[in-house]
């Protein structure tokens, strides 16, 4: 998904900067985006957990972007994660602690420059807890609270805070799973919106939209009642 | 996973592999389960725009659409280097705003530069410019053993030849560097020429060697006097200046075209020769009284039917085959007459039919040859798959071959009659052990 994002901002004439674990990875990604966009691409090595780095790695970097993305994220296996403490923890640090610490840090940078969008990447599983994914949901939900915040906090500094919750989108973390057509995104679809809530300066889309429909629903269902569900 | 290829015939249940790095597809290639002793064998697959089964294999299909990265573009020489699964659309989509257009190009942009290769593909100019093979410079393929090999003119010359044409039955193809062609707009001068029959039509290319583009669209139900009459296609690519002054400050930029959808399997009926005769009369008709020289966009002039999205669709659930061979010049004319008469006596003539002219070829084991290629769809039921056995008969005895990329259904004994190149492919994929590691559907029914 974050290279879709990356592909999208490209061809509208950004300069793109990839942080990531293992950066060496990504030198075919840089490629395809500087032949096919004629843009300036950089690689940078990047751990969301190691929190102490955050600053100095914001200060390395060649220049300061205009956009944050962050799509850090870690699906998990719920399960696992049920007696598997370590497994637990993991997740709630990839979907939380890592992507929180970041983006912390690139909001002070830009509110002392004072412009720049940052934009979190969270989930619709944060919108409710289920059986199925609670550790995953809940990590993502503490994500979107604090994006909230973030939000509300630099409303009058000229930094805006986009919070996108996709539904299903067709990536990495969910192949080889059975999901629904209709309610599936594709990542360049996501990455659409993403660029459209961008220029549009939104602050809480849903990809798809319906999505939006679907939780509010969801999320509408008396405890008494959802504790019951399957779903 | 249920699969096909585009003429929805045959359908296989396969094992597919998506690998997404060089790493991954090395692991995967080497870890396919191993039946007994030996280790299953592998195809590669692009978009799957082969009609038949040459991407087809129930033990592992390499997918290779993970590996759409474009990596290097030389701005002087036109030479792009880019992963074997980026796709002609993709090429052209880059490229043309900056005053490129692939060299060579099927009937339709869904095809990868990887299925390009490996089926040699050939389009409207081969007369003139020859096949795909023709634009490349390099490939990186790699084999089950895992090792990457760059091969070129200069450099694994052996592999290099094999591999163009060589349906995937050589190894994986990881990387190309193709050449683009330099264009000055995004539009193309069509000149049509009507011909009431196919010596007309013949003629119509004879006295147009020198045209970049050509084909003829034939109508396949005409009889006697009108036998093969046809709608010849010229067109150029249009020069910025030739373009009205309106669209001169932006030439490469072409109306986008609406997608139409198919949303249903068309039952097969609605293909029964009454639709298609009403077809084929349309566009004679608009051949014959329409302008005779238009400008048309890259888009709807090198793929009419891309807009329909899963046209394959329209000949119902049993799905199609195609027949397309091509013909030596000396036996064309006589050879075409014939298929003519036994397509147009039968009843049967496709939506579909292209004649077009072929240039000189010398290639190992690529389909095109010096002469006329004629490409025609039929629904795949009995009758028609047995009329398609007498086209082969005819094609034999006429000297012609079948091209690999349209076929679902040649017998072994028919393909081996048409080509001696035969033995020396089967011997080469012995000789390199590929004939253990490599098949497809396809190959295993042709004993390639
Ligand atoms: C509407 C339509 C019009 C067409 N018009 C023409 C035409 O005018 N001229 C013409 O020549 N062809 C034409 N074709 C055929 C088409 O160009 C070829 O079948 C082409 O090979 C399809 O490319 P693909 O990526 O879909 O490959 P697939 O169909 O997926 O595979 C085709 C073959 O290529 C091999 N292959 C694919 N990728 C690789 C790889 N990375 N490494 C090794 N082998 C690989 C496969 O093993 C298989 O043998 C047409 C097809 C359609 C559907
Ligand atoms: N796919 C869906 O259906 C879906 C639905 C809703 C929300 N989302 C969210 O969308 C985002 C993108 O996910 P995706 O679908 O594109 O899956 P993905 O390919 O698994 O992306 C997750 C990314 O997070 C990175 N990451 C994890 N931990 C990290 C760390 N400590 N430091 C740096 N990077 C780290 C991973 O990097 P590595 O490559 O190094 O592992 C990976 O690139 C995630 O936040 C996910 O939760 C996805």
């Amino acid at each position: 998904m974050g290279l879709a994002i990356a592909h999208r901002f490209a061809k509208e004439g950004f300069d793109v900067q990839l942080a990531a674990r293992r950066p060496d990875e990504l030198e075919r990604a840089k490629a395809d985006l500087e032949v096919r966009y004629a843009v300036a691409v950089t690689l940078h090595a990047f751990d969301a957990l190691d929190f102490h780095a955050h600053e100095s790695f914001m200060a390395s970097l060649p220049k300061l972007p205009y956009v944050a993305v962050c799509v850090v994220g870690l699906l998990g296996d719920q399960r696992a994660n049920e007696t598997d403490l370590e497994a637990a923890v993991g997740v709630m640090r990839a979907n939380y602690e890592g992507p929180a610490t970041i983006l912390g840090v690139i909001a002070n940078f830009f509110e002392a420059r004072g412009s720049g969008t940052i934009i979190g990447v969270s989930s619709v599983a944060g919108d409710r807890g289920r059986a199925t994914n609670y550790v995953y949901g809940s990590a993502k939900a503490g994500f979107t609270a604090f994006l909230s915040g973030l939000r509300n906090r630099l409303a009058k500094t000229g930094v805006h805070v986009m919070t996108v919750k996709p539904g299903f989108v067709a990536t990495r973390m969910t192949e080889g799973m059975n999901l629904p057509p209709a309610l599936t995104a594709t990542p360049e679809a996501v990455a659409e919106r993403i660029f459209g809530g961008y220029q549009k300066g939104a602050n809480v889309i849903y990809t798809k939209p319906v999505w939006r429909l679907v939780m509010a629903v969801i999320v509408s269902i008396p405890e008494g009642v959802f504790k019951k569900l399957k779903i | 996973m249920r699969l096909s290829g585009w003429g929805r015939f045959p359908i296989a249940e396969c094992n597919v592999l998506c690998p997404r790095t060089e790493a991954d597809l090395i692991a995967a290639l080497a870890q396919v389960p191993s039946l007994a002793t030996t280790i299953a064998p592998a195809i590669a697959r692009g978009m799957g725009r082969a009609y038949g089964d040459s991407a087809l294999n129930t033990h592992a299909i390499v997918s290779m659409t993970a590996f759409a990265h474009m990596l290097s573009f030389d701005a002087h020489s036109g030479v792009l280097v880019a992963e074997s699964g980026v796709t002609l659309a993709d090429v052209i989509s880059v490229f043309l705003p900056r005053g490129w257009f692939v060299s060579v190009t099927p009937g339709t942009k869904f095809v990868t530069l990887g299925g390009a290769i490996a089926a040699d593909v050939h389009g409207k100019n081969h007369h003139k410019d020859g096949s795909f093979g023709g634009f490349v410079e390099w490939i990186d393929i790699v084999g089950r053993d895992g090792v990457v090999r760059r091969c070129a003119r200069t450099e694994n010359a052996d592999l290099f030849e094999w591999t163009l044409g060589g349906m995937g039955l050589t190894g994986v193809i990881l990387r190309c560097a193709i050449r683009l062609r330099r264009v000055e707009s995004g539009w193309l001068r069509q000149r049509s020429i009507p011909a009431p029959n196919l010596a007309a039509a013949m003629s119509a290319f004879e006295d147009n060697t020198q045209s970049t583009y050509s084909v003829a669209w034939i109508d396949c139900l005409a009889k006697g006097a009108n036998l093969g009459r046809s709608i010849v296609l010229l067109g150029e690519h249009a020069l910025a200046d030739e373009l009205d002054v309106a669209r001169r400050p932006a030439p490469f930029v072409t109306p986008r075209r609406r997608m139409r959808a198919m949303p249903f399997d068309a039952p097969g009926f609605a293909l029964n020769q009454w639709s298609v005769r009403a077809f084929n009369a349309l566009y004679w008709w608009k051949g014959s009284r329409g302008a005779r020289q238009t400008l048309v966009d890259w888009d709807s002039y090198f793929y009419p039917l891309d807009s329909i999205h899963q046209w394959n669709r329209i000949y119902g659930k049993r799905g199609f085959a195609q027949f397309q061979c091509v013909l030596p010049l000396a036996a064309s004319r006589a050879g075409l007459e014939e298929l003519l008469s036994v397509i147009s006596a039968s009843g049967q003539g496709s939506f579909l039919a292209v004649l077009k002219r072929m240039g000189p070829q010398d290639s190992r084991f690529s389909f095109p040859m010096e002469g006329y290629t004629l490409a025609l769809d039929f629904p795949a039921h009995p009758k028609a798959l047995a009329l398609m056995e007498r086209l082969d008969a005819i094609t034999l005895a006429h000297g012609g071959r079948f091209y690999l990329a349209k076929d679902s259904r040649l017998s072994r004994a028919t393909f081996e009659a048409s080509d001696p190149r035969v033995a020396d492919f089967r011997a080469m994929r012995s000789e390199r052990g590929l004939d253990q590691t490599f098949s497809s559907i396809q190959s295993e029914r042709l004993g390639l």
